[in-house]
């Protein structure tokens, strides 16, 4: 555990020697090159960087970064980086799941992370789709969704992962989109600065499973009317020469959009991601609606909070702090502590 | 009055309430003191899952036996020779155990009308004949306990639950035990309310001048202190033993220790101990669940710590999986498991040793780890080190077996020298391995341990990833290759096959025996008092008790076919046997009972003599 050396790397730097093994045009090439590119930018070490994901496709992403890294089990990431990360202060720890690994199997670990606010930045990379199994429906696939294993269309209600995440008390949350390069690494910088859990839903195309699940977004004659791109402190206003907005109607409980035309310029919400109440960064979260409109993207919520690694490793000091023996003194005085007697 | 004394060379105690009258606290401090007068001690807590039954009640019914004696005993005793009923329920659930003319001490108060019939007495036992052949004490705990503190500023509801200390106060008396650690207890334990320490002392003290007093007891009982090694000695229970091994495994290896756990019957104390221990690096997670207490134990090896979780069966069940991936990752892991009668939830306050075969066999493909367990609530100290040892000499996975007898029983340790316990100390990976000296090769083993390097994140120039997928010898580099996978399967196998462990040790003392026992766990007390017992009438018999259960010793089937007969004991139903057939082809005798309770010594002792017999 050597003192970081500061030494000008590169995105290839972070690049692995191992050959990258997904699908032809699926996302996640996209978001692999964003993250090595951003990665030099974080200016830490890249044996202080670590990645564990779990099981999926995109779970093979430590493979190909050039840190360490842990492909785990099936959704159990959060909990393993969550030993680490308390354990090992001086890393920067990085989970990398996706839909059926986070919010399915792995949901309790997930919720748990979040509210414990352990220092993990948590990449989601949804493609409402089982990819690696070749093709069944996810917790975030749409109701009546035709796939593999429901050829009359999936019953079940899907999760919006940013309002569980909410719900889950985050204190960062995100979404990105994996076409979008600069966006994406926006995004990235803002969840390493943050101390704690930051949680990232990224828009990941499965161009074998489920292509164009995101296309309303992408789409160059659609993305300006669909999007809704947040940025801190300022009115929150998309579509072409900002012509919808969103506003907070008085008796209302959430947000709605609205054309920028017909109300008042005061009433356009301004976006603020330091918000206390997470009932704000909730009403983002429900915006948009079946079709993908009004969809935000963006830092949704960025408050501060303690995190638990700096809790526990503070517990750990303080008690250590009052030690004047060596460690073998100590555990001494522990085994004879309590009722004794000695026999001559 | 002067009261005859009366020498003893061993005796057995249960004391038996409903689970709120602080039987196991009495019990504890009775242990205690007889502890400070160097008897021997062997301790067996039983109580039910539930925090309050309903009061009264059979099921409700808490008990703490303490067996004593002026020699080297091995168990907490078969039969009680004295019994403290604090109820009726108390008297009912406990008089089967005891042997006709056994001392029954009987709080009378409790034997109303309505704490009879709860428990189906149509007449008082204290009235009618049914308790002819044994000699009754009828004393009138509560009131006289309430009587004793009239003067002191306390509730009559903390008054009446003082009696346990009117209790612990008489049987203190009857059996010339030495009473100053209970004072300093009472004082440490009520510290913050020092009228409530005024009453509980002034309710011993009524207790024992109680026993001066009354002509019922006309006998005073002493039990000289055993021969035992010098040293220094405390009373242990095997939790707080194990709890103390992991902490001595952290300082010997110099690792932080973490523990990944969650809540549960028996093995909660373990963490309640760990997380007292931060001073010595000590990092405990309470985690969401069973999974996650592994998979952050794991994840805290894989960053350089000694990694930790405690469960018991349905704990290990759930954790199996990452127990697999720490298989395949090749990293320090403990395991332990404190068994309880199973399947399912089952019986979570008794004892078992049903998880022989998880511990060896549950997990999918071939998942070899090294199991080990401990035979005595003070070996639990020794065993925790061994698990540590060989998890992180070998780069592991460890499953330690404790049990809910030997976790919550104590006896009295003879406190070891710090400095001779093991050196547990490892060298994490510095630089690259490969034969170029740029590359890092994270599954180039060690050729004497079979390990591979434990290159922790941090370390520059090493940066490498691992995971659940199969690797490539040396490299570690995903791989589908066929030879491989034999390979790296057989490879993993022989890890633990060859770690060395010591030969198995028989005690033969007549060194005729022609049958030998074979015992794993927590039965090494009752196996050995058995064939004490055997021996004791002229017989001859062996036996030999495995710590090691993967591997196993390897003199082990030279051992066991070295005699006619081999008689396994065990509470499950043949585990071991299976194993022992199975690896070395001896048809073994398979002995078993599950009842949640350890074996007797007595019930031992008569199947064995029916095996000498036909030998």
């Amino acid at each position: 555990m050597s003192e970081p050396v500061a030494v000008k790397l590169t995105a290839k730097d972070f690049k692995s020697d191992q050959e990258v093994r997904w699908c032809p045009g699926c996302g996640d090439y996209a978001i692999l090159a964003a993250i090595q590119q951003f990665m030099p930018e974080l200016n830490i070490p890249r044996e202080r960087t670590v990645f564990v994901s779990g099981i999926g496709c995109s779970s093979r992403f430590p493979y190909y970064m050039n840190t360490y890294g842990m492909h785990s089990i099936h959704g159990r990431a959060p909990a393993i980086a969550t030993g680490l990360s308390v354990s090992r202060p001086d890393l920067s720890v990085w989970v990398v799941t996706g839909d059926g690994d986070a919010l399915s199997i792995g949901g309790n670990h997930l919720i748990h992370a979040l509210r414990r606010n352990v220092n993990l930045k948590i990449l989601l990379f949804n493609n409402r789709i089982y990819g690696l199994t070749k093709g069944q429906y996810s917790p975030t696939s749409e109701v009546g969704k035709i796939t593999k294993s429901t050829p009359a269309g999936s019953a079940d209600a899907p999760f919006n992962p940013l309002s569980l995440a909410l719900g889950a008390e985050a204190s960062f949350v995100g979404r990105t989109i994996d076409s979008d390069r600069k966006h994406l690494q926006s995004v990235l910088r803002a969840a390493a600065e943050h101390e704690g859990s930051a949680f990232v839903e990224i828009y990941q195309n499965c161009n074998i499973f489920n292509d164009g699940a995101f296309e309303q977004l992408k789409d160059p004659s659609t993305r300006d009317d669909y999007l809704i791109r947040l940025e801190h402190g300022q009115p929150i206003t998309f579509g072409a020469d900002g012509r919808f907005c969103v506003v907070h109607p008085p008796g209302g409980f959430g947000l709605e959009v609205r054309d920028t035309s017909s109300v008042r310029p005061e009433e356009i919400v301004v976006h603020d991601a330091t918000v206390t109440d997470p009932a704000y960064a909730f009403a983002l979260s429900r915006l948009p609606g079946l079709d993908l409109r009004n969809t935000p993207i963006g830092v949704f919520r960025s408050v501060d909070r303690p995190s638990y690694d700096s809790v526990v490793q503070g517990q750990l000091a303080a008690a250590k702090a009052k030690v004047t023996e060596t460690p073998e003194q100590q555990l001494a005085g522990l085994l004879g502590s309590g009722d004794t007697w000695t026999i001559i | 009055m002067t009261k005859q004394i009366r020498q003893l060379d061993r005796v057995v105690i249960r004391f038996a309430g409903d689970s709120g009258d602080g039987m196991q606290l009495t019990g504890d401090r009775f242990t205690s003191e007889t502890a400070q007068l160097g008897n021997d001690i062997s301790t067996l807590p039983n109580f039910p899952a539930e925090i309050r039954a309903p009061a009264g009640t059979l099921p409700g019914v808490s008990s703490f036996q303490v067996h004593f004696a002026d020699y080297d005993i091995l168990t907490p005793g078969d039969a009680p020779n004295v019994l403290v009923a604090m109820n009726p329920a108390a008297l009912k659930a406990n008089l089967a155990d005891l042997p006709r003319g056994a001392d029954i001490i009987v709080n009378t108060d409790e034997f109303t009308k309505r704490n009879l019939a709860k428990v189906g007495y149509q007449t008082s036992p204290l009235d009618d004949d049914s308790l002819a052949g044994y000699v009754v004490h009828p004393v009138a705990l509560t009131s006289m306990t309430v009587g004793a503190l009239a003067a002191h500023q306390v509730s009559k509801k903390d008054a009446e639950r003082s009696k346990n200390m009117f209790a612990l106060g008489l049987l203190s008396w009857m059996y010339s035990r030495p009473f100053e650690s209970t004072l300093r207890f009472l004082e440490r334990k009520f510290a913050a309310r020092p009228e409530l320490v005024a009453a509980n002392v002034a309710a011993f003290k009524a207790g024992w001048n109680f026993g001066e007093t009354t002509e019922d007891f006309a006998v005073r009982y002493e039990v000289k202190p055993a021969k035992m090694q010098p040293g220094t000695y405390r009373n242990i229970t095997g939790n707080a033993a194990l709890s103390l091994g992991l902490v001595a495994a952290g300082v010997r290896s110099g690792l932080p220790v973490f523990l990944g756990a969650y809540p549960i019957t028996p093995a909660s104390d373990i963490l309640h101990e760990l997380s007292k221990h931060k001073r010595f690096g000590v990092l405990t997670v309470q985690a969401e669940d069973e999974i996650a207490a592994v998979g952050a134990a794991l994840g805290a090896s894989y960053g350089g710590s000694l990694g930790v979780t405690t469960t018991s069966g349905p704990g290990v069940a759930l954790k199996s999986e990452t127990i697999s991936l720490a298989v395949a990752l090749e990293l320090p892991l403990v395991i332990v498991d404190v068994q309880r009668a199973g399947p399912s939830t089952g019986m979570p306050t008794k004892t078992e040793q049903a998880d022989l075969n998880m511990a060896l066999y549950g997990r999918h493909g071939e998942a070899p780890v090294a199991v080990i367990a401990p035979r005595s609530p003070s070996d639990c100290f020794f065993a925790a080190l061994e698990a540590a040892r060989i998890a992180l000499t070998y780069r592991t996975p460890v499953i330690l077996l404790s049990d809910n007898y030997v976790a919550n029983g104590s006896e009295p340790w003879l406190l070891p020298d710090v400095e001779s316990l093991p050196d547990l100390r490892v060298e994490f990976a510095t630089k690259p391995n490969g034969e170029d000296g740029t590359t890092f090769l994270p599954y180039l083993r060690d050729p004497e341990t079979l390990a591979r390097p434990w290159a922790i994140p941090g370390t520059a120039g090493l940066e490498h990833r691992i995971g659940g997928l199969e690797k490539a010898d040396k490299t570690g580099d995903i791989s589908y290759d066929p030879a491989n996978h034999d390979f790296m399967v057989r490879t993993r196998a022989a890890r633990i096959e060859t770690i060395p462990v010591p030969d198995i040790e028989v005690e033969d003392p007549d060194g005729d025996a022609r049958v030998l026992v074979l015992g794993w766990g927590s039965t090494y007390g009752p196996i050995g008092a058995a064939c004490r017992g055997v021996r004791q009438r002229g017989l001859s018999i062996a036996q030999a008790h495995l710590r090691h259960l993967a591997p196993m010793p390897a003199n082990l089937g030279e051992v066991l076919r070295s005699y006619d007969k081999v008689v396994i004991p065990e509470m499950n139903l043949g585990q071991l046997a299976h194993v022992i057939r199975a690896r070395y082809l001896v048809d073994a005798i398979s002995y078993n009972q599950v009842r949640g309770l350890p074996f007797t010594a007595a019930e031992l002792e008569t199947t064995l003599e029916e095996v000498l017999k036909n030998v």
